[in-house]
């Protein structure tokens, strides 16, 4: 048992260390080279033939200067008036946050006043882009390729279909290789010659590529005189079946991001829900500060992030305990203080712990104010997982998916494996038998609440993620997630599971036709009505013991 | 009915006594005497005591639901906003061509928002009389469907306070969407006339005062004599041993849902008179704490005895006033801290605590 | 609109049941007023009833006995309406179908209970609880406007000389003993003027006197209405008791005279658990 637990804290330390050293795998030291350095000093310069030069230069150097180029082209690049440095800056509304232009270093923020733009004309703007798109096809991250790719297909350039017809000759990478082909594909949809088209068509209809969408529903368009843009019947009704086919694809696309979108809201559902269902399913006691204890998790997370802002992703994790042991000692307090004083009075504990929750908002408004605070997301969570031109999903909720069903899991394991889990299962269904066998009930209410508002926080780490964090966090989802609770029968947690998940789906399949807020008012009626024709829910407790 | 005892009629006398005071006295230090006499009274305080007059038998008719017949109804606010759409919606169509857009038919924001014609269930809002119906009918039909749903299925106890909470939440949430045609976040406002009084005026606002104060009055004598017919003891014995009732072959559906509908319809008028003296009606009536603070108001006077929830409306209410008056984020401490210390140490609320004293002191 | 809908409801009670509150309309011509036949419950798998059948007489006094379990209390709950049975039929005479009704329609059709734990207003006094059972038009709006008239009056104060609680009239029931609770509620009974009386263990938390005038009680009773008693103890069954059923695992183990029960091979394997 010991040495178990003691190889358990290694393997914990060891992995939060591979989680440093993550984390600041970004700071690595970018090489100085002379060469970069003098190209820069070009770049500075006032007329536009050194700049040109310079850009000829930095394209010389190749990858490493690619961020640079990028800036430049964006307008982003200036150099500062006090002492020439070049910078990157970030427009934040007031003037910029600034970052060396070489090393990466952030420099914190400055006046607009203080710095100098690096202007370009239009002709050092178009080889620019050139020399960009030349860097970045050639670039190591396929990523980079196939935004490359996509971006200069768009561009109805001879020497751009160059620069991709000898990319595709060394291109190992599938994806990447598919997309110069359509862009290929693309352009022959204009060729003269019918069984050309019809050979592109034909090899199109299989992308899932919305450029392809569009220039086939061109081909079946008529112009204002009413002549068809494609004058070949053929080829139209080729186009015609193929767009169908890309269409009905389309179809199944949508429903999976559908789907997909109603399962992340059903997690963030399942768990604001699934603390509530516990100490309302097994304790049978109502805690309105259900919602006030999840932004007790959220801000914890927003004081994690104040605390080391240097390592967002070790913070977000290094949150979730955090949020669970503070929202568990909050709720064990108004477990101790208030509701142990109100078993077998529900309406009188709603009511307490709705006072409970007010009190809540108010220090929270008060330490940190009414505003909203935002929480960043580290790197590994934002963007989205572009699976193609139809269908993405982003990281964010699927990662809230994920730990939404490994709380769900791990809760499971504790009520099924653990002794308090027996004990708390054991006090659900006969307080008094379980009293007079010396399980200490009151210290098993206390830990049962702790629990049910612990996994609140550990939800409000989570919304954290999604959403603003502020004073009104809590309220927003407290009804919902009762809602939630009694739609899948009260007492039961994979009845909270379904019903989040349902619930979640609904939502998402109606907003297309309703619009989010009618939709939000369609399900709760939904639900009203549910429940007076099943007042115990989809999963009812059975037997003589729940009628009582 | 806990409180069935001696000093019960004294009580109801003193709060009855009080409420006429205020109902026809104030006006009248208002109206009649000169603004520097130390006995007037100015027209904030004559509208303040207005609004707290409305929340008195808002809170009055939630007792009836909550402490005679035992349903926590945490959507009691909605039929109180219901019936204050209603009147909103007479004071709209009164303001005729005076408003920005001096559309004849049309309110301002619809005008704004593009609309050709008044939509279909605005019609019929320019008579008083049929505003006044609506005020009642309104609030009453929702808890009539409402509570016939809820109350045949029996869906009692802590989910019923969820549904009705859920169901205040829903009505929020479309009140909002501005193609509901009632104004959306901003609600109803910039009322012009009453009856073709200017509503802004002294003389209308003391009117207001004294008719809230009235209908209060009247409103309590009622529900008090409700209460102490066969039907009160019903709902009474209902609140205590549902199960019971049902096999003296009483449908205890049918006595819920009466005592549901017209302590909604007295939220309706409630709101009714509450719109005019506030000048605007908006979607956060609606909210959920909003009906959460009525119970509050109940509890804090003590439930199940009328006057209870009139005191507790109108104390509660003024501590708000002067509390966000002074530091205005103290105010949501205390309301919890109310929540908290109501319902765990005083549960019989004020009028238990004091009819406690005096019972300690006669004995 | 609410006496409406009431109206639209009873209607279409009528229209489901055939019968509802029909004086004279019970046909117990051929001897029993309560029919149960092949009557099953379960809870979660757990057979409470098992194809029980059984037969009250009008006018009778019969006894159910039977261990914990034996689906005593769930009998009641089936004649009452609160439990509905998986099959079987229940019968109030020969035309009158409890299963189509429920709860308060059977209570208004004439049968009524007592509950095990004594189930009285404890907000209201004596009288109060008495008024409410009376036997009158129990919708909303006739009960808004009800007024006891003298003979109802006299009824009730008959009633509580009956049970004995005259010097307690105005006081509130939650005050009362257990065992005066216990009266009280079959004095409730007694007001609605019941046909059939379903009492569930009526002498719990009494006196030994108390036991005595609740037995002679019911033995005044018997033959005006039909009572069905749960009891535990034998001494009190076999002192008010003609009839004695016995139940066991949801169904009838045997019936017949006390002494005939008691000396059943099978019902003392029932108890002293063979």
């Amino acid at each position: 048992m010991k040495a178990n637990s003691i190889k358990g804290y290694c393997r914990l330390a060891a992995f939060l260390m591979l989680l440093f050293s993550l984390a600041s795998y970004g700071d690595q030291e970018v090489s100085t080279q002379q060469p970069l350095l003098d190209a820069l000093n070009n770049l500075k310069q006032g007329s536009m033939s050194e700049r040109e030069q310079a850009i000829t230069q930095l394209a010389g150097i190749g990858q490493s200067s690619l961020g640079i180029l990028q800036a430049l082209l964006d307008g982003k690049l200036f150099t500062l008036k006090s002492d020439a440095k070049l910078v990157i800056g970030i427009d934040n509304n007031q003037g910029y946050d600034i970052s060396d232009a070489v090393s990466g270093t952030a420099l914190g923020a400055i006046e607009r006043a203080d710095v100098n733009k690096i202007n370009l004309t239009n002709k050092l703007r178009v080889s620019l882009r050139k020399i960009i798109g030349e860097l970045e096809l050639s670039a190591d991250d396929p990523l980079i390729r196939l935004a490359a790719v996509k971006a200069m297909g768009n561009e109805d350039d001879d020497a751009v279909l160059a620069l991709l017809q000898a990319r595709a000759g060394v291109e190992k990478d599938a994806t990447v290789l598919k997309a110069i082909n359509v862009v290929f594909l693309l352009k022959e949809m204009n060729s003269s010659d019918k069984a050309v088209r019809i050979k592109a068509i034909e090899a199109l209809k299989e992308q899932n590529n919305l450029d392809v969408v569009n220039r086939l529903n061109v081909m079946v368009e008529k112009d204002e005189g009413g002549n068809y843009l494609e004058t070949d019947v053929e080829v139209r009704n080729i186009a015609k079946a193929a767009l169908i086919k890309i269409n009905s694809r389309l179809q199944l696309y949508s429903t999976i991001e559908t789907v997909f979108f109603g399962l992340s809201l059903g997690a963030v559902l399942v768990l604001a829900a699934i603390g509530l269902a516990i100490t309302f399913g097994v304790m049978g006691v109502i805690n309105m500060a259900h919602g006030e204890l999840m932004m007790l998790g959220a801000y914890t997370t927003y004081v994690m992030q104040q605390l080391m802002p240097n390592h967002l992703g070790v913070s977000v994790l290094l949150s979730i305990p955090a949020a669970f042991m503070i929202s568990a000692l909050v709720g064990i307090a108004i477990e101790r203080g208030i509701i142990r004083f109100l078993y077998g009075r529900p309406l009188e504990t709603l009511l307490a712990t709705f006072g409970v929750s007010l009190i809540l908002q108010q220090s929270v408004r008060s330490i940190f104010s009414p505003l909203n605070r935002s929480v960043a997301t580290p790197e590994w969570m934002s963007g989205s997982w572009q699976i193609n031109d139809f269908l993405s999903l982003t990281w964010n909720r699927f990662y809230i998916l994920v730990f939404c069903l490994m709380v769900f899991v791990l809760l499971l394991q504790i009520l099924k494996r653990t002794r308090l889990g027996l004990e708390v299962r054991a006090v659900a269904q006969n307080r008094n038998m379980a009293r007079a066998m010396g399980i200490p009930t009151a210290k098993v209410d206390a830990l049962t609440f702790g629990l049910g508002s612990g996994i609140a926080g550990v939800a409000g780490v989570a919304l954290s993620q999604i959403t603003n964090v502020g004073p009104n966090l809590g309220q927003a989802y407290i009804v919902d997630s009762f809602m939630v609770v009694v739609f899948g029968g009260v007492g039961n947690l994979w009845g909270t599971l379904v019903a989040g998940f349902v619930l979640g789906i609904a939502n998402k399949f109606l907003e297309p036709f309703a619009g989010a807020v009618l939709a939000k008012i369609l399900v709760l009626v939904f639900i009203i009505l549910f429940i007076q024709k099943r007042p115990r829910g989809l999963f009812p407790q059975k037997g003589r013991a729940a009628d009582s | 009915m806990k409180l069935t005892g001696l000093g019960h009629d004294k009580t109801a006398t003193m709060v009855l006594v009080a409420l006429a005071a205020v109902t026809f006295i104030i006006p009248f230090c208002n109206l009649a005497l000169p603004a520097d006499s130390p006995m007037h009274f100015s027209a904030y305080t004559v509208s303040l005591l207005g609004k707290y007059l409305t929340f008195a038998l808002l809170g009055l008719s939630l007792d009836l639901v909550w402490g005679y017949c035992g349903i926590l109804a945490l959507g009691h606010g909605a039929f109180f906003a219901l019936g204050g759409y209603a009147m909103g919606m007479y004071l709209m169509r009164q303001i005729g061509t005076r408003g920005v857009y001096g559309d004849p038919l049309l309110p301002d924001f619809m005008v704004f928002l593009n609309w050709k014609e008044l939509p279909w269930y605005w019609l019929g809002f320019d008579h008083f009389w049929f505003a006044l119906l609506m005020v009642v009918l309104v609030p009453g039909v929702l808890a009539f469907v409402f509570g016939w749903l809820a109350f045949r299925s029996r869906v009692t106890g802590v989910y019923l306070s969820i549904i009705t909470q859920a169901l205040t939440y829903a009505l929020l949430l479309a009140f909002f969407r501005n193609e509901m045609g009632f104004g959306g976040n901003n609600g109803l406002t910039d009322f012009k006339e009453l009856l073709g009084f200017n509503i802004q005026s002294e003389a209308v606002r003391a009117m207001l005062l004294m008719m809230s104060g009235i209908t209060l009055m009247t409103a309590f004598l009622v529900c008090r004599w409700l209460v102490n017919t066969k039907l009160g003891r019903v709902v009474t014995a209902i609140r205590d041993q549902e199960s019971r009732v049902r096999f003296l072959g009483y449908r205890v559906e049918m006595f819920k849902l009466w005592i549901f509908v017209f302590a909604a319809m007295l939220a309706g008028v409630a709101g009714a008179l509450y719109v005019p003296q506030v000048g605007i009606i908006n979607p956060s009536e609606f909210s959920p704490l909003n009906s959460l603070e009525i119970v509050i108001w109940v509890a804090m006077g003590g439930r199940g005895t009328l006057y209870g929830a009139i005191i507790g409306a109108v104390l509660v209410n003024y501590s708000k006033t002067v509390l966000t008056g002074l530091m205005p984020e103290i105010w949501l401490f205390s309301l919890g801290a109310v929540f908290v210390i109501v319902t765990v140490l005083l549960p019989d609320g004020i009028v238990g605590l004091l009819r406690r004293r005096l019972q300690e002191q006669h004995s | 609109m609410t006496s409406f809908a009431e109206n639209s409801f009873g209607e279409d009670e009528k229209s489901s049941s055939g019968i509802l509150l029909a004086e004279g309309q019970l046909d117990t011509r051929h001897g029993p007023i309560l029919y149960l036949e092949n009557v099953s419950v379960s809870f979660d798998g757990f057979k409470a009833l098992n194809e029980l059948s059984l037969y009250i007489d009008a006018g009778e006094l019969r006894c159910l006995i039977g261990p914990n379990g034996a689906g005593k209390t769930t009998l009641m709950d089936v004649i009452t309406g609160k439990t509905r049975p998986d099959t079987g039929s229940v019968f109030f005479g020969q035309t009158i179908d409890l299963l189509k009704m429920d709860e308060p329609a059977i209570a208004q059709a004439g049968i009524c209970r007592k509950f095990q734990k004594p189930s009285v207003f404890d907000a209201l006094t004596v009288f109060e609880n008495l008024e409410l059972a009376l036997k009158a038009d129990k919708r909303t709006w006739p009960t808004l406007f009800n007024r006891l008239n003298g003979e109802q009056r006299d009824r009730i104060n008959q009633i509580i000389e009956t049970i004995g609680l005259g010097a307690h009239h105005q006081l509130r029931a939650g005050i009362l003993s257990h065992g005066q609770k216990q009266w009280l509620e079959i004095g409730m009974l007694l007001m609605q003027e019941p046909k059939v009386m379903l009492v569930d263990e009526p002498i719990a938390g009494m006196t030994h006197q108390e036991i005595e005038r609740t037995a002679e009680l019911l033995l005044s009773l018997q033959g005006q209405h039909s009572i069905v008693v749960v009891e535990h103890d034998m001494e009190f069954v076999r002192s008010i008791a003609s009839k004695v059923t016995v139940l066991h695992e949801g169904s009838v183990l045997t019936e017949g005279t006390m002494d005939e029960v008691q000396n059943d091979p099978r019902v003392i394997q029932v108890y002293l658990g063979g």
